[in-house]
């Protein structure tokens, strides 16, 4: 007889702490920044008032407000990318940025900004027909870069060599973005470059919308997909001895994934090991490859390991704000690094 | 060939692979056979004779060439992914992700063709999930996580996923593939206790023909370009089909002992005389292996070859024209026939 039943207090524990964190760190994500505002005026203008300077308001809803927004979406979508990811690859190493898929969103993002002019970049002045022409740039890239992998995950079936393979596809897809830039504008290469920086406060208010309806479609499809994700822990034979279908299913992840990572990387640029390490760190926590739970679970870390990221780059205060990729592998690296050294004990890597 | 208990029937069944455009590999052509109820039926056949192929195509996983597959009455090619889901499971050689998962929650994965969109199990389900624990004897482990547990557990755990999936036909590809002795035996008896009691039709490939003859109610035996031959495991031994599943003639199949023997090239004869046949089969065993021919109840012609007679496994006399020697161990005895004479 099976007495005991399985333990659901660490989850249900570990769910409200991160949604604690989560409060706390979007409040600070509120509260702190370059420009010293008191605590009292900021809540003051969140719950509508007129607070006691226009240019603080301003700050407070017009900035802080849509960065810390953008930067919780992103983490949540990035991390969902790199659990959909490694699910799909069946490698527990696989991630957006490692298997270039990011290189290829930014390649489209290159293509957009720099042929049609510096003037495409993702500035306050955007047009919605720039900005729709920058995310589908990104989505193309991504996909295409993504079906690439996909094709050479049935040629290949060791799980490093498709890594390998994903990091020279990666590179290749870089250089071509460096030719892009050797012919392109002056304007171009800039805004570029500071998009290729990485940046949750890139997102205006305007813009916001847009990027939290493709990251909310891709996290609700994402979702939707739970249940063959628990099948293709199994393989995909077994999977679909189980009633999946699996073109189905992996065209979905395909899109999902695209998605997830286009709509970031076009609106904040490339971020790096969120997607990576993030599905790690949820795993470790939760002891558990069960997606029921995995799923919210890595959306969650995903959004309070970036809204923390944001909140070290908003730090040094007057002296201005640091780029996100200069804070996510300081992070995320360390955890990757465990994660292999300890590889025979951590259960779901046997 | 159609009975009460026949789940599924093949006629004139070819199987292989399309290659290319038009190009088409047929690896059997042929093929009449029938899996029933309550019945572990096992194929045996070399690397390469076809099994896998075989069993793919049973599984639906690759379409026959031609011929006609019915599973229950029903054209298999016609049934959809989830029909086909409750109606056949199978337990593969493949690696999978699951370190990670309980084993209650591996095992549950096999609900998956009878929950809802979301998976969620009710009452029933966990009735399932638990009776199929409990069925292939690994309930002290069910919160256990599959990374902690031995080859031989693990197999069980994925068998429980099959019996928790409630299909009336169980393929599985090599369960014993890389367990050891003990878990070999286990999970052989195990398939086999579930096919009576639980009344389905499980199909199994093995190199393990020991179990097989064992524990199997029927064989199939499968050799490349000859077809195969299915039928009662004693029947298919007694009329010899074992001997030549496969084509070698440097092996022989042992009918009293079911087991394969390489053939033997002698260079030097000998009678051999036991007071029984264990004591007879161990000592052709060991002179074989040293090059000797045996004989067994020899002609006349036979009084100038050198005698050995075994009255037990200490008492070795061997009876040459230079007179009597006594041994009181295979050791030793060994050691004198490799002396050159």
């Amino acid at each position: 007889m099976i007495t005991s039943r399985p333990d659901k207090r660490r989850e249900k524990r570990l769910i409200a702490l991160l949604l604690l964190l989560l409060v706390v760190l979007c409040a600070a994500n509120l509260w702190f920044g370059s420009v010293s505002i008191p605590t009292s005026a900021v809540w003051d203008i969140l719950c509508g008032g007129e607070g006691e300077k226009e240019v603080w308001r301003f700050i407070v809803l017009e900035s802080r407000l849509p960065q810390m927004v953008a930067a919780l979406l992103s983490g949540a979508a990035l991390a969902v990318a790199g659990l959909l990811l490694q699910t799909a690859f069946n490698n527990p190493l696989a991630g957006p940025s490692i298997l270039g898929i990011d290189t290829g969103a930014s390649l489209g993002v290159a293509l957009v900004m720099l042929f049609c002019g510096g003037s495409l970049g993702l500035t306050e002045s955007t047009t919605l027909t720039g900005f729709t022409a920058i995310i589908a740039g990104a989505f193309a890239g991504s996909i295409i870069v993504l079906g690439t992998i996909l094709f050479f995950s049935t040629l290949v079936k060791n799980n490093i060599m498709l890594l390998i393979v994903g990091i020279m596809v990666g590179y290749i897809t870089s250089s071509v973005i460096s030719l892009l830039n050797y012919f392109a504008t002056a304007e171009g290469v800039h805004s570029y470059t500071i998009w290729g920086m990485g940046n949750f406060s890139g997102v205006t208010g305007e813009q916001l919308p847009y990027f939290a309806l493709s990251v909310s479609v891709g996290l609700a499809i994402a979702i939707l997909l739970i249940k063959p994700l628990n099948a293709l822990l199994l393989g995909d034979r077994y999977a679909a001895n189980l009633g999946v279908n699996i073109k189905l299913t992996r065209n979905l992840l395909l899109i999902v994934t695209g998605l997830l990572t286009a709509s970031t990387t076009a609106f904040c640029g490339p971020i790096s090991f969120i997607g990576l390490a993030v599905p790690h760190i949820a795993r470790l926590l939760l002891g558990t490859s069960n997606h029921n739970t995995l799923l919210p679970v890595t959306l969650l870390c995903g959004a309070v390991t970036t809204l923390l990221c944001n909140l070290i780059c908003i730090l040094p205060g007057e002296s201005g704000i640091l780029p996100i990729n200069a804070i996510t592998p300081v992070l995320g690296a360390p955890v990757i690094i465990y994660v292999i050294i300890n590889q025979r004990k951590i259960q779901y890597f046997n | 060939m159609e009975s009460t208990t026949t789940i599924l029937s093949a006629q004139a069944l070819s199987i292989g692979y399309k290659t290319g455009h038009k190009g088409v590999k047929q690896i059997h052509g042929d093929l009449h056979f029938a899996l029933h109820r309550g019945e572990l039926t096992c194929l045996l056949g070399a690397n390469g004779s076809g099994k896998s192929t075989l069993l793919r195509t049973l599984a639906a996983a690759q379409p026959p060439l031609s011929g006609e597959i019915r599973l229950e009455g029903d054209d298999l090619t016609g049934l959809s992914e989830r029909e086909l889901s409750r109606l056949i499971g199978v337990v593969l050689t493949d690696k999978t992700q699951t370190g990670g998962l309980t084993v209650y929650e591996l095992v549950a994965l096999g609900r998956q063709p009878h929950t809802g969109f979301f998976g969620r199990l009710d009452r029933h389900d966990r009735q399932v999930v638990e009776e199929a624990i409990e069925a292939v004897g690994i309930a002290h482990k069910a919160h256990s996580y599959m990374a902690q547990l031995s080859d031989g557990e693990k197999q069980k755990a994925m068998i429980a996923k099959v019996l928790a999936q409630e299909c009336p036909l169980v393929i599985l590809d090599e369960p014993t593939a890389f367990l050891d002795a003990v878990s070999r035996i286990e999970t052989m008896t195990l398939l086999h206790r579930i096919a009576t009691s639980q009344n389905k039709a499980i199909l199994l490939s093995t190199h393990d023909i020991e179990q097989a003859l064992v524990l199997a109610d029927r064989l199939w035996l499968l050799r490349k370009g000859c077809g195969m031959r299915c039928g009662v495991t004693e029947d298919l031994i007694l009329n010899g089909d074992l001997d030549s599943l496969f084509d070698r003639r440097d092996i022989c199949f042992d009918r009293a002992h079911g087991s394969y023997y390489p053939s033997v090239q002698w260079e030097k004869e000998i009678v051999v005389e036991a007071a029984d046949d264990t004591l007879l089969h161990w000592t052709i065993n060991a002179l074989n292996r040293n090059s000797y021919g045996c004989r067994i109840a020899p002609d006349g012609d036979a009084t100038s070859l050198p005698r050995l007679t075994v009255t037990d496994a200490h008492t070795l006399s061997l009876h040459t024209a230079a007179g009597v020697q006594q041994f009181a161990t295979f050791a030793t005895l060994i050691e004198e026939l490799r002396k050159p004479m």
